[in-house]
């Protein structure tokens, strides 16, 4: 890896070289490196662009790692990932996309991740976007997540947007099985001229099951973000869907929650505020000793944490 | 010392003027000031206007002799002036231990921050990562507020109405935070309060009524006129 790819992987994943565990390094749209363990497989997909991820029953307290990078400008890759994690697993899966632009025209990566997890199998999946370079193309990426829960299977979500990506539109849709729960926390920063929207749908079919969907966003200068979430109660079951947006600058949020009871026991939830910085907050830091400025960055880095 | 010469503060509203501060003359050099009056008689415009919250429309501020009327709330908090709001602001995301950080202005420990919310009776092992969000109660909050101004350490501090709401911690415990405050930095204290108990360990009393000082004085002189004059119908007085 180069001291640019080193950079993207830091910031996607916090680690400052290859990881510990089972991973798969892509970096412009080639396999850079890979390793797997005796309970997890990596296989490349022969039919179309992408890997899967197969855990074996039972595997515990293991990790996969599986960062995208690009430093070509002009890339458009396109990947599909499917995970397959056996009953009873509990692991942690780390993936991202990093994207350095020198160029002029469009860097692009859509991943398609579709993940099954089987009967009492518990997941933590963490996702984080990343763009920087200094030229003029856009860093777009579009990513797909396709989530099948089994019978009390959990899984985390958690994707986190802050910086350097101009266009993104993510797609996630989930299906629950009985008793399953799927806790999903969204963080999204946009500025400049730049675009997010996010779209989820849950189907909460299994009698039990339970669904969490939570946004914070903040949009600067010219951007623009779209929320939209749709739960669908289709049996005895408890879904919430939480957006909470800061505005400012000229930006531009929309927030659209949508739930659908079609069960009597469906219990479902829907919150979506979105308004600037209160002047009191700025106020009450100031009154600490701090500028306007740095009030403004201590309210949004928290609000982001 | 803190002195305050000619402070009138005028709003306009729909179009009819109305005086807020009318020529407050103040000079304040003692340990424990009490500001106190009936509601809406302009206090906390007036601990505002020191704060630099508000801008008076006349007046000049002068904090140990430096003229502080044109600085900005940022530039009157770092030459020594804390102000604990009447109703403290809450923050998604921002913990109790980020807001003790920030007031400190320095990065400290969680026994030192331990030392600050142990003195307004909360547990630093159980509210440290706390949010200072909707979960906390107000009272919660107020002692927050508190130990922020414990931790900032400055030469004059201002609370609003710090008694309102804390609940179940009791006023002997708020007292003695004066007190302590006080052995420890020196400076003034300047508390605006209804509360007798309050008043009573004031060095000073002042009576803000209709934006004018009407009273000023030792508590000595000022308390007893003041308790004499409840200006409440019998109903209510029987009731007290």
């Amino acid at each position: 890896m180069d001291k640019i790819e080193k950079n993207l992987l830091e910031q996607i994943t916090d680690l400052h070289d290859v990881p510990q565990g089972a991973y798969n390094i892509r970096a412009n749209g080639q396999l850079s490196g890979r390793a797997t363990t005796e309970n997890i497989d990596i296989v490349t997909k022969t039919d179309k662009p992408g890997i899967d991820i197969i855990i074996k029953p039972g595997t515990k307290n293991e990790s996969v790692h599986i960062p995208v990078l690009i430093s070509q400008t002009g890339l458009q890759d396109l990947v599909y990932n499917d995970f397959y994690i056996g009953e009873d697993a509990d692991i942690t899966i780390v993936a991202g996309c990093g994207i350095h632009n020198a160029g002029d025209d469009e860097s692009r990566h859509d991943g398609i991740h579709s993940f099954h997890l089987a009967k009492g199998a518990r997941l933590r999946y963490i996702e984080k976007h990343y763009g920087d370079g200094d030229g003029n193309g856009e860093n777009v990426m579009n990513p797909t997540t396709v989530v099948e829960l089994g019978e009390d299977a959990y899984m985390e979500m958690e994707t986190t947007q802050i910086k350097g990506i101009s266009s993104t539109v993510r797609v996630t849709k989930g299906k629950l099985g009985d008793g399953a729960t799927l806790i999903v926390k969204e963080k999204i920063m946009t500025h400049g001229k730049q675009y997010a929207e996010t779209d989820f749908t849950v189907d909460m079919d299994g009698v039990d099951c339970s669904a969490n969907v939570m946004s914070r966003s903040v949009a600067k200068g010219n951007s623009k973000q779209v929320f939209r979430s749709r739960i669908n109660g289709n049996n005895r079951c408890s879904g919430h869907t939480e957006c909470d947006a800061i505005i400012m600058d000229d930006a531009c949020v929309s927030a659209i929650p949508e739930v659908t009871a079609n069960h009597l026991e469906a219990a479902l939830i829907h919150e979506a505020a979105i308004g600037k910085i209160a002047g009191e907050q700025l106020i009450k830091l100031m009154t600490l000793g701090l500028t306007e400025q740095e009030a403004e960055e201590q309210i949004v880095s928290g609000f982001l944490k | 010392m803190l002195e305050l010469q000619n402070i009138s503060f005028v709003v306009e509203d729909n179009g009819v003027k109305r005086e807020i501060l009318k020529d407050i003359n103040l000079t304040i050099n003692e340990r424990f000031v009490a500001l106190t009056g009936p509601n809406g008689g302009g206090k906390s415009t007036l601990a505002r206007v020191i704060a630099g919250i508000v801008t008076p429309t006349a007046g000049r501020i002068l904090l140990d002799g430096e003229d502080i009327t044109d600085k900005t709330i940022t530039e009157r908090a770092r030459l020594g002036i804390s102000f604990a709001f009447q109703q403290p602001v809450r923050f998604k995301g921002l913990t109790v231990r980020d807001l003790i950080t920030l007031a400190a202005g320095r990065e400290i420990s969680v026994s030192e921050a331990c030392a600050y919310l142990s003195e307004v009776g909360l547990c630093a092992r159980e509210y440290i990562g706390r949010e200072i969000n909707a979960s906390l109660s107000g009272g919660e909050l107020k002692r927050i507020e508190i130990a922020m101004i414990m931790a900032r350490g400055t030469k004059f501090s201002l609370f609003d109405e710090p008694e309102a709401g804390i609940d179940l911690w009791s006023f002997n415990n708020l007292i003695q935070v004066f007190e302590k405050m006080h052995q420890k930095l020196g400076g003034s204290i300047m508390i605006i309060s209804h509360q007798e108990r309050i008043l009573n360990i004031a060095d000073r009393v002042i009576v803000i009524a209709d934006g004018r000082v009407r009273a000023d004085g030792a508590r000595e002189d000022i308390l007893p006129e003041l308790l004499s004059n409840h200006e409440t119908c019998s109903v209510l007085t029987e009731k007290l």
